[in-house]
């Protein structure tokens, strides 16, 4: 770890707009973090000359005083990203080599701000998944472990190659998507800052579809401030996402004033479930303690139907998904294997193509919306999304955010959960029901489990209120004081 | 009410339609993609219509002006809140593995559309619905022996589904519907309703009963797109459905289709066969919700529709219905007959274009479009008849001539020297010559004036076919005294 991949975002940025550092070196330190961390797994294809090439072009534009928000910074990409003329693989078997010819808006928005591309990062297997274990590139491996212990733990997911390699200072930053708490579960496993934007925030087009009414674009950072800067870049307004909403992106930096006096934070009873760990709990109220302490007002809200988010979500996000992933048929791009007429290569394409969570997935979703069930299950679930919503609402009626664990525990290891994919999936117990509700939340490092694992707090905003959320974040960020190393890092 | 005669007696036939209409538009229904015939295979694909990973679909906003305008055309219920589902099927022509539809909340609620039958009487046929649809591409089997291509030029094309309640009792109904729908469409500028190039094709419905019971079971006879087959196809299902219900068999629900050159139709696929869609709202769009005063705009444009065209040319013009049903058949007929018929008289001018000019298009394989004479020229010629410049003998020339020369009929008359002479003097003098010529016929025309028209014809061929031939007649009934 050089002085340089330890920067933050926002201190890089300084350095190299008072040019102490160039574009170039910031690349290169991070390209050899890189390969130092590679044993982690968290990258999948790496851009080193096309890093280089554009540290150049935002050195040539820093010379001259100019650059966007993100100029010389350079960022790591999920693979669910389309990059132009970058292989993306949603790492998929089944899209093999696939190589797009067109740009996500997303990351176009970052690389017009002067982002600079590392590489793609491993991601479960079309972001389904909690411990980035099913894709199809292996495992990615959590840079932090339990003291004294070498097992080898999950950094979560499915988002997890991008908290692993910000954890581990192979990127200052990383683009991901939050489907169910892909962003925030492993932020808080990696001790990173997670932010998932208000759905319609982030365009989703040239991001692969997982859930459409669930997908959400946001940035793993290692700071707050880190998180308001890329999100101002990677959100915009999107004519080509018929959901991407029309409202202005802010300043997100301009709302960390570190006042949030007379704030009023609620605690939704409904999450304090049944067996949760002590010291989740003790977490819990720690963050409490900070915002009060900080001015902010605390009220007891009540989410009524919280209990039915994560059973409706594993109806409502496959169901989504059996459709999305139709079109990896064999037909047009990615694997092909042949068979005797066409059913067969569809069944020999899609069997060998995807892996098992994924066809889990396809399963259940074509279950749940084939006739006979289909008012039973996806309609229901549909009519519980609404009351959740509902229920937030009234909630908001009263407070300006929430405030909740991000998830039931820490890091766990790799190959411990993975053969009971009911376990895997209550990892999202603290995130889905933000999704099912369409509103921002953000995941910030808030303290160190017994066995010294990073764990994290999760607040929860009013749509398109970004900018409360990420007020208070700063603010707890601080109080927080996270500077715990990686045992990765500190060796 | 045509019943069909079985071996144990009459039986009714039951038909509901479903046309599938491609809307008139530059661009697909949720892509940017051309949507112009007849282009080189695979040309005219986005990125959308080809279900690259992580595009999305956008609705095209003129396809919704023109699925309201063809809502309104058919007197039917617009819905300010349309839902897109998703229908989900593999196939390769279909690159999303689903059809973007409306399934639950279609644009277009209940309407109603008049058919006249050939006994002048009318029947209404029941719209239930009209969605949106994209269209899939197309699956070509035959280039080789073991692979399949796919061209995905059509694939996310708009069509318009108009489903009819099963409000058809024959044949001639379901022909005569889908011509009016056809007609409607045209006259809206929703559809080209080019059958051949497959705008326009139908499913059809079809069951027979007891005349007056229950429903029986139906089978569906898939793209349909021509008029002439639809009636065939019709028949000859009927007709297998009796024969089987009659030899105690029963009819199963199934997809058939029709083939041409057998004239028979053949199962497709059964019902247990058949597909489950698993529609569901489609995510990546919003409901479309639209304003009031959005659908009242449209309604301001609607045209002159059909029915009321038909009506107008009646009590307007004074046309029979004969005439005034081949008219409104096309827009573009109607409208080159009112340019004709400006000022003149308007059965004069109604012959015209449905007698000559329909028969001299349909000889030389043009449209009223496409008419190498205009409409404003044939009002000319018209007009040289109606004020007796030319007689309807000498037009027939004129309008030889203006089909060779691209010239005006007055150009035409004045060079070829073929105004109508009135000069009675001139008419006088030639009439005197043939009298005086003919001493024989003017004995014999004493005892049989019907023989005066050997007079008028010599006359006129005399005058070379300028002369008058009233006028002509007038004089030789005169000078050889014979009774008007």
């Amino acid at each position: 770890m050089s002085d340089l991949t330890n920067l933050t975002l926002s201190d890089a940025r300084e350095k190299l707009r008072n040019k102490d550092i160039t574009a170039v070196e910031l690349a290169e330190a991070h390209i050899d973090a890189m390969q130092q961390t590679a044993g982690l797994n968290a990258f999948i294809f790496n851009t080193e000359e096309k890093a280089i090439e554009m540290a150049k072009a935002s050195d040539a534009k820093l010379a001259k005083g100019e650059g966007g928000i993100l100029e010389g910074i350079p960022v790591g990409v999920k693979d669910l990203f389309c990059t132009k003329d970058v292989r993306t693989t949603a790492s998929s078997k089944i899209l093999g080599d696939f190589t797009p010819t067109y740009e996500s808006t997303v990351t176009a928005n970052m690389w017009a701000d002067g982002a600079v591309l590392l590489g793609k990062l491993n991601c479960d297997e079309f972001a389904m998944g909690s411990s980035n274990e099913t894709s199809f590139y292996g495992p990615v491996v959590n840079p932090w472990q339990r003291q004294g212990d070498d097992t080898q733990l999950v950094p979560g997911g499915s988002s997890g190659g991008s908290a692993a390699a910000v954890a581990a200072r192979a990127c200052v930053a990383a683009t991901a998507t939050d489907t169910g708490g892909s962003i925030r579960q492993p932020a808080a496993f990696t001790g990173t800052v997670g932010m998932k934007p208000t759905y319609g925030r982030c365009s989703r087009w040239g991001t692969v579809a997982f859930a459409s009414s669930l997908d959400q674009a946001g940035p793993i950072t290692r700071t707050v401030r880190d998180a308001a800067i890329m999100l101002e870049s990677m959100a915009s307004y999107d004519v080509k996402d018929s959901t991407s909403v029309n409202v202005a992106v802010p300043a997100y930096e301009k709302a960390l004033t570190g006042d949030i006096k007379g704030l009023k934070i609620g605690i939704p009873k409904e999450f304090k479930v049944d067996g949760m760990p002590e010291e989740i709990q003790a977490l819990w109220q720690q963050g409490i303690e900070w915002l009060k302490a900080a001015g902010a007002e605390i009220h007891d809200v009540s989410l009524p139907h919280t209990k039915y988010a994560l059973p409706a979500y594993y109806i409502v996000a496959p169901a989504e998904a059996s459709s999305n992933l139709a079109r990896y048929d064999g037909v047009r791009y990615g694997l092909r294997v042949a068979g005797d007429n066409i059913d067969e290569q569809y069944a020999n394409s899609r069997a060998e193509g995807f892996g098992d969570e994924v066809q889990r997935r396809i399963l259940i979703g074509t279950y749940v919306l084939s006739a006979g069930y289909y008012d039973a299950y996806y309609k229901k679930a549909q009519r519980v999304r609404t009351l959740i919503k509902q229920d937030f609402d009234q909630a908001y009626a009263k407070v300006d955010l929430m405030l909740t664990p991000t998830t039931p525990t820490a890091a766990f290891g790799i190959g411990e959960n993975i053969g009971d994919p009911l376990t895997m999936y209550l990892n999202d117990i603290f995130t889905v029901s933000v999704n099912m509700a369409g509103l921002p939340g953000i995941s910030i490092p808030a303290g160190i489990s017994a066995n010294g694992l990073p764990l994290g707090l999760q607040l929860i905003g009013k749509p398109f209120d970004e900018e409360t959320l990420f007020r208070a974040a700063d603010v707890m960020e601080q109080a927080a004081d996270f500077t715990a190393l990686p045992q990765l890092m500190a060796k | 009410m045509s019943l069909i005669q079985g071996a144990t007696g009459e039986w009714e036939i039951v038909l509901g339609l479903e046309i599938h209409a491609q809307v008139s538009s530059k661009s697909k229904l949720m892509s940017g993609a051309s949507t112009e015939f007849g282009a080189e295979p695979n040309s005219q694909v986005s990125l959308v219509d080809a279900a690259m990973p992580g595009m999305l679909p956008v609705v095209n906003e003129f396809c919704y002006e023109q699925a309201v305008l063809t809502g309104l055309g058919l007197n039917a219920q617009i819905n300010l809140v349309s839902i897109f589902d998703r229908k989900n099927y593999f196939y390769p022509d279909l690159p999303q593995g689903y059809q973007i539809s409306q399934f639950t909340d279609p644009i277009v609620g209940p309407g109603v559309v008049k058919i006249e039958l050939a006994d002048g009487s009318f029947h209404d046929v029941g719209i239930e619905r009209m969605h949106l649809e994209q269209d899939a591409g197309k699956s070509i089997h035959d280039l080789y022996p073991s692979q399949s291509c796919v061209d995905l030029n059509r694939s996310g094309v708009a069509l318009m589904e108009i489903v009819s309640d099963p409000d058809m009792r024959t044949a001639e109904h379901a022909k005569l519907y889908v011509s009016k729908i056809r007609t409607i469409l045209r006259y809206l500028g929703t559809c080209d309703g080019n059958m051949e190039q497959g705008s326009l094709r139908a499913d059809v419905n079809v069951s027979v009963r007891r005349p007056g019971a229950e429903l029986g079971t139906r089978c569906e006879i898939k793209n349909m797109n021509s008029i002439r087959n639809i009636g065939m196809a019709i028949e000859y299902e009927a007709r297998r459905q009796v024969d089987i219900i009659e030899d105690g068999g029963n009819i199963s629900q199934e997809t058939r289709l029709w083939d041409v050159a057998k004239g028979e139709t053949r199962s497709m696929r059964s019902k247990e066969e058949a597909h489950d869609y698993r529609y569901f709202p489609d995510p990546d769009l919003l409901p479309v919700v639209l304003e009031q005063s959005f659908v009242d705009a449209i309604k301001a444009r609607i045209p002159e529709l059909p029915d009321a065209k038909y009506e107008r040319l009646m009590s307007q013009y004074g046309l029979n219905s004969y005439d005034a049903n081949i008219l409104i058949a096309d827009p573009e007929n109607a409208d080159y007959f009112e340019i004709v018929a400006k000022g003149v008289d308007a059965k004069l001018a109604v012959n015209w274009v449905t007698g000559d000019l329909f028969g001299m298009l349909n000889k030389r394989g043009f449209t009223i479009e496409t008419s190498p004479i205009k409409a404003e020229a044939l009002g000319e010629l018209v007009g040289l008849i109606a004020d007796k410049t030319i007689s309807n003998k000498i037009a027939k020339q004129v309008f030889e001539f203006m089909l060779e020369t691209g010239d005006a009929p007055a150009k035409i008359v004045e060079e070829k020297g073929l105004k109508q002479v009135t000069d009675t003097g001139a008419i006088e003098k030639a009439v005197d010559e043939v009298i005086a010529a003919n001493p024989d016929k003017v004995e014999q025309v004493k005892q049989k004036p019907k023989m005066a028209g050997w007079f008028v014809g010599q006359v006129m061929q005399a005058t070379g076919g300028k002369a008058n031939p009233q006028a002509v007649s007038d004089l030789i009934k005169a000078k050889l005294g014979l009774e008007d």
